[in-house]
């Protein structure tokens, strides 16, 4: 069994067929994860280039970590210390790179639609790893993966996604994966921070009111609100969005149920999650991390297969 | 002539369903008699034919040592297989939740052909610990084909065949699909 596509660009390209294949060979690599010798020799001929044009600890070390328990061979770019300084182009950088016989390309750029511009350029796979405001694909892939190894499925769960959702390629590709498998999702946040035709594009609920969003839930994702945007005028202050729209552990336990919390990192603690619930049981932040690993892990090893540069 | 009927005309039978639970009991009596401390033994059958196997022989081997319990996993060699650059294959469940340090370890697959996946089966284990020994334990040999130094140490049947052959469990009797003859 194969994936469909030849790169990981986006959840808008996979079937749930992709989805249900990624989350399960996830589980797999979890299982390496937790074994005396962390590594499996499955990409020992394969070597990967890390080209991140925006600055990323998270998801950069994941994929590293993914790469390196694959067996294969890493190179690491980043944009502020390389040749992309003195004004080279992406292609003129990808291809030169190529040239030393990489063989996939995990990418961020802060351009949405960067990787689908290499990937008609270049033979190497390409997995996005963040593209502007467009997708997350890996981050959505990790969230479901968690969402079901918590709860037992995604198909019937309500899943509420809170905060600036016109900005996210999280919550992006989060909408997508989510509609694909069967789950429910409601938008939550600030007017100005969701987009004003959501529901008609994207086949999501919207709602302005925090406290009845987590009433209706079984699993919150609560995004980082981007502290540069408090010069936008899109909220008037961090403190004011935290009243509004911040979890804390009054409102938690006020609610009927006990829901489930997750965050992408990094956690603004105190604006949208308070310590006490981020670091309750409830939430599943740490656990994502873990799944992370794996679930790039799966991706890597599922794209690996296809005819190469090198080849 | 539907394609099944035309299919069976060339089907050989290697063991029919009776004989291949003699088989399974053959196998199983002499593990046992082998292996009379299974404290010290993890019997691990390789996905998918050798775990299929491997819980009909041990349901056998349990019933032969009422007063100990068999310790027995699953092991998946997906992704130690050395033919990956042909193929990407989906896992299957790995189970071993054994710690297998100095003990013995029985590996138990349907058919052994050219060693590759016995290999590939070494190479997995031997992450999970340091094993004091690992036999194995097959159903059928396919001596004459073997591409590494591998042995079985318990087989039901050695059968010979053309390399394009193929042995495969059909309707729950063993057997033999002649490859096309160049």
């Amino acid at each position: 069994m194969q994936l469909s596509t030849r790169h990981l660009l986006g959840i808008k390209d996979l079937n749930p067929e992709d989805i249900s294949l990624i989350l399960s060979t996830a589980a797999q690599f979890k299982e390496v994860l937790q074994r005396p010798v962390k590594k499996v020799p499955s990409l020992r001929e394969v070597t990967i280039v890390n080209l991140f044009y925006e600055n990323s600890t998270r998801t950069r070390f994941s994929f590293e970590l993914a790469e390196k328990r694959l067996s294969a061979d890493t190179l690491n770019f980043a944009a502020s210390t390389s040749s992309a300084a003195k004004g080279e182009t992406l292609l003129d950088t990808v291809n030169n790179i190529l040239s030393m016989k990489v063989d996939m390309v995990v990418m961020r750029h802060s351009a949405s639609g960067a990787p689908h511009f290499l990937s008609q350029h270049i033979p190497a796979a390409i997995i996005n790893a963040g593209d502007g405001i467009n997708e997350h694909p890996t981050q959505a892939l990790l969230d479901a993966f968690s969402i079901q190894e918590k709860t037992g499925s995604l198909k019937g769960r309500k899943v509420a996604i809170i905060g600036d959702i016109m900005h996210s390629r999280v919550a992006q590709s989060n909408i997508f994966l989510l509609n694909k498998m069967g789950a429910e999702v409601t938008v939550c946040g600030p007017p100005t921070l969701i987009p004003k035709y959501i529901a008609q594009a994207l086949g999501v609920n919207v709602s302005y009111n925090l406290k009845e969003t987590l009433s209706w839930c079984d699993v919150a994702n609560v995004l980082r609100i981007q502290l540069e945007r408090q010069n936008q005028v899109l909220f008037s202050s961090l403190r004011e969005y935290s009243l509004a729209y911040g979890i804390n552990r009054r409102l938690l336990d006020s609610l009927q149920k006990e829901i489930v919390i997750m965050h992408p990192g990094p956690i603004n603690r105190g604006v949208e999650l308070d310590s006490d619930v981020a670091d309750s049981g409830q939430s599943i932040i740490l656990q994502q991390v873990e799944n992370g690993v794996a679930v790039r892990m799966a991706v890597l090893y599922l794209l690996s297969g296809r005819k190469t540069a090198g080849n | 002539m539907s394609i099944f009927t035309l299919i069976n005309i060339f089907m050989t039978v290697l063991l029919s369903t009776n004989d291949l639970a003699t088989a399974i009991r053959k196998l199983a009596n002499d593990l046992h008699a082998s292996h009379r401390d299974l404290s010290s033994v993890i019997f691990a059958g390789i996905q998918q034919g050798g775990a299929i196997l491997g819980a009909r022989i041990m349901e056998v081997l349990q019933t032969l040592n009422p007063d100990q319990q068999v310790q027995y996993g699953q092991l998946d060699i997906t992704f130690y297989r050395d033919d990956i650059r042909k193929e990407i294959i989906a896992p299957d469940t790995m189970n071993m939740p054994f710690n297998i340090e100095n003990k013995t370890v029985v590996l138990i697959d349907d058919v052994l052909f050219t060693g590759r996946t016995i290999k590939a089966a070494l190479d997995t284990l031997l992450d999970y610990g340091r094993p004091d020994k690992v036999e194995l334990c097959v159903l059928i040999d396919r001596k004459e084909h073997r591409q590494f130094p591998i042995q079985a140490d318990f087989a039901a049947k050695i059968v010979e065949t053309a390399k394009t052959d193929k042995v495969k469990l059909v309707n729950g009797e063993v057997v033999l699909i002649p490859g096309q003859s160049n």
